[in-house]
């Protein structure tokens, strides 16, 4: 069940952990003020910021999410990028980023504060703090828990040594630092993971024979026990992005309707996300000038358009892979701990003169899980013609479990495929991208919590220096704070579903306030501070209020009552988002008309889009253009989107 | 600011593709090592890469100064 390292994998870790660090330790002495470490003085080449851009998004949620997502919904999941991102990481470019970069806000809560006023700053500082931290722990707890599978290294060490890594780098060269080590940690996680999943893809026989597989799979999901017996989609669920999406949510495997998708992930949560997101902004607001800055999101958006191949695919893999018997492969099932095996063999012991369904009723009660039947009754049969060894009997009970952890199938193809070297090169990405993501994190919040929070309403009028020692504190409250997060994350089982609901709380209604206040110079101060509050609140209460089908109400929805169930969890997630954007903008527009602007058109010059003159690319060449390239992103985006309609 | 990222990144990557590469001439035979990679010896081909991509950063990073420039527009 797990792999052990050899010398030359831990040199790779080695090596690519002392680079990072050096990194940080040989841009110490670049650091003299607070907004050296805080922005990085604005000094960074658009590939730079453009790359950082796409790998401080690049954290677990990526690489162990999306490979879950590939296997339990195919690869509709590619919609996460080719709707949920890149229009909207056009839009930042070409509308949104002349605001950001041109204001010369430091952080995207000071924009608001420019825009609006302090209160909008205030609730979207301490939101975007809290959000930053809990998404840096539950990356982190994933990265633990894999390290703990495939190395079988103590979660708790894990956890902690990784943190201390980013922590030495952020603290010695700030923002610049993580920007750098993002750009490493990019190349090392494209170059670590394309030959996994090149052997992978060869091992099914190509994609055209992954596809036949997948569509045996998708007629009858429960024979992998990927779905409730009795569930059966359209034999292109696991591969069409599109026919099955259209075909309605008790079609596709997601279980979400085709406005949902459209609107709740590729325009509301999408949007919010990539839009008004600190933690991605801050790398295009970092570039040298105006050009630079708005082309960041567009280098982003390269890289992020193929993704797709080295995330999902992954997970398409394994679920192909377990349908050919010969090559032994299963995803892994979750993790049992000492005292389920003890119960389990006892109760596989005692089983040996029951009839199969009530041996198989009494070993996966003990086990707590869904039970193979099959496997099950080979083990009750072997063990009374025979007892068989702990280590022996833990793994054919752990292969006999009917029920998946997901998130596991990305280490597992790791350990099928990689021989010594290139195991050491795969799994340096793997920490190389929960590095970046944890670092783009903590970069965040450190500027967030000294600039919108410490120095607007604790302690204001200090000198730099003072600054820039609490911006190097709160990298260490934040690093500290994450790993709390990380042990209640521990809690849950796909991250994915998670991150995806706290956004939905926070960043949905937030685009709608962006929206008004950049291109609307009525949107008032008060409304846009109390839309953005009964736009969160309404998330929430609509959470509250909702169920997806399968959950029990408690910590997943409808605690308060369930007013409607929804066909899936991500289809809830996704309405959640369209209800609190309609109700932010809605009460955005009202109030502002009903109360008066508190700020002149000559204070919104630059701020607002009518407002402001428009940029004239006369100096660019046209091939350099945001707008022209944009456009040409778009049309690259709309292809792929044909060609796996 | 100061440092051009391409000299770490070419550097680092020279090195392990350099560490992949040796390692995968000197276990060539070894049909144990490839069994999980599908007999495909894996490090020497990849290995190599890693050293011509690295090498490539090195190269642009020497060529010019100071931290901007291409590859994509700066």
């Amino acid at each position: 069940m797990q792999v052990t390292l050899s010398w030359l994998d831990y040199l790779i870790l080695l090596t690519y952990t002392g680079f990072v660090v050096g990194i940080g330790f040989a841009l110490r002495k670049y650091m003299k003020s607070s907004s050296d470490f805080l922005t990085s003085g604005r000094s960074i080449p658009t590939w730079v910021t453009g790359l950082a851009f796409i790998s401080a998004n690049l954290g677990a949620l990526e690489l162990v999410g999306m490979a879950a997502s590939g296997a339990k919904y195919g690869i509709i999941t590619a919609h996460f990028y080719w709707v949920g991102a890149i229009p909207a990481m056009v839009f930042l470019a070409v509308f949104m980023m002349p605001f950001y970069y041109g204001s010369r806000a430091r952080s995207v809560p000071e924009y608001l504060k420019m825009r609006f006023d302090e209160r909008v700053r205030a609730l979207n500082s301490v939101s975007f703090s809290v959000m930053t931290v809990f998404a840096s722990g539950i990356s982190m707890n994933a990265l633990a828990k894999l390290l703990h599978l495939l190395l079988g290294w103590n979660y708790h060490a894990s956890l902690w040594i990784c943190s201390a890594v980013v922590l030495v780098y952020v603290l010695k060269g700030g923002l610049t630092s993580a920007i750098y080590t993002e750009v490493l940690q990019f190349f090392m996680i494209v170059l670590g993971f394309s030959p996994v999943v090149y052997l992978g893809l060869k091992d099914v026989g190509g994609y055209a024979a992954l596809t036949n597989l997948l569509r045996g799979v998708a007629v009858n999901p429960s024979s992998l026990h990927l779905r409730e017996p009795g569930i059966s989609y359209n034999a292109n669920a696991w591969t069409s992005a599109w026919q099955s999406l259209l075909a309605g949510p008790l079609h596709n495997p997601m279980g979400v309707d085709w406005f949902a998708m459209v609107f709740g992930l590729g325009f509301v949560l999408s949007f919010g996300y990539w839009c008004t997101n600190f933690l991605v902004v801050q790398r295009a607001m970092a570039a040298r000038n105006m050009t630079a800055a708005r082309n960041t999101p567009l280098v982003a958006a390269v890289p992020k358009m193929l993704f797709p191949a080295l995330v999902i695919l992954p997970g398409m893999i394994a679920v192909g892979l377990m349908t050919i018997p010969s090559k032994g492969y299963r995803i892994p099932a979750p993790i049992l701990d000492s005292a389920v095996y003890a119960r389990a063999t006892a109760a596989v012991a005692a089983s040996a003169d029951l009839p199969p369904d009530q041996a198989l009723k009494a070993v996966s009660d003990a086990v707590g899980k869904r039970m193979d039947a099959e496997k099950v009754a080979a083990l009750v049969r072997a063990y009374a013609a025979k007892p068989l060894a702990p280590a022996a009997f833990n793994d054919r009970l752990w292969n006999a479990v009917a029920e998946y952890d997901y998130d596991g199938v990305i280490l597992s193809l790791v350990k099928r495929y990689c021989p010594p070297g290139l195991l050491g090169l795969a799994l340096t990405g793997l920490l190389a991208s929960f590095m970046s993501g944890m670092a783009g994190n903590v970069t965040a919040f450190n500027t967030v919590w000294t600039y919108d929070l410490y120095q607007a309403y604790i302690a204001p009028k200090r000198s730099d220096e003072h600054y820039m020692r609490m911006g190097q504190a709160a990298t260490l409250v934040g690093i500290l704070a994450s790993i709390g997060c990380a042990y209640f994350a521990a809690l849950y089982n796909n991250a994915m579903d998670i991150i995806q609901l706290v956004f939905a709380f926070v960043n949905a209604p937030l685009f709608a306030t962006f929206l008004l206040g950049m291109f609307w110079k009525r949107t008032t101060g008060t409304g846009a501070f109390l839309g953005l509050l009964f736009g969160t609140l309404a998330s929430g209460v609509v959470h509250a209020l909702t169920i997806a089908q399968g959950n029990v109400p408690g910590f997943k929805g409808g605690y308060l009552a369930v007013a409607h169930t929804f066909p899936s969890e991500m289809a809830q997630n996704f309405w959640l988002a369209v209800f609190a954007f309609v109700v932010c903008f809605s009460l955005t527009v009202g109030i502002s008309l009903a109360t008066r602007r508190s700020k002149s058109d000559e204070e919104l010059s630059g701020l607002v889009y009518s407002l402001t003159p428009k940029i004239r690319d006369e100096g660019v060449a046209w091939y350099a253009r945001p707008a022209v390239i944009g456009t040409a992103l778009l049309g690259a985006c709309v292809v792929l989107n044909l060609i796996f309609w | 600011m100061g440092l051009d990222i391409r000299w770490p990144i070419g550097l680092m990557f020279s090195l392990v593709g350099l560490l992949m590469t040796v390692y995968g001439f000197v276990t060539r035979d070894d049909a144990e090592v490839y069994r999980r990679s599908l007999g495909i010896n894996i490090n020497l081909i990849w290995g190599l890469l890693l050293l011509v991509f690295g090498a490539l950063m090195l190269l642009l990073a020497s060529r010019k100064r100071g931290g901007g420039g291409p590859p994509g527009r700066g």
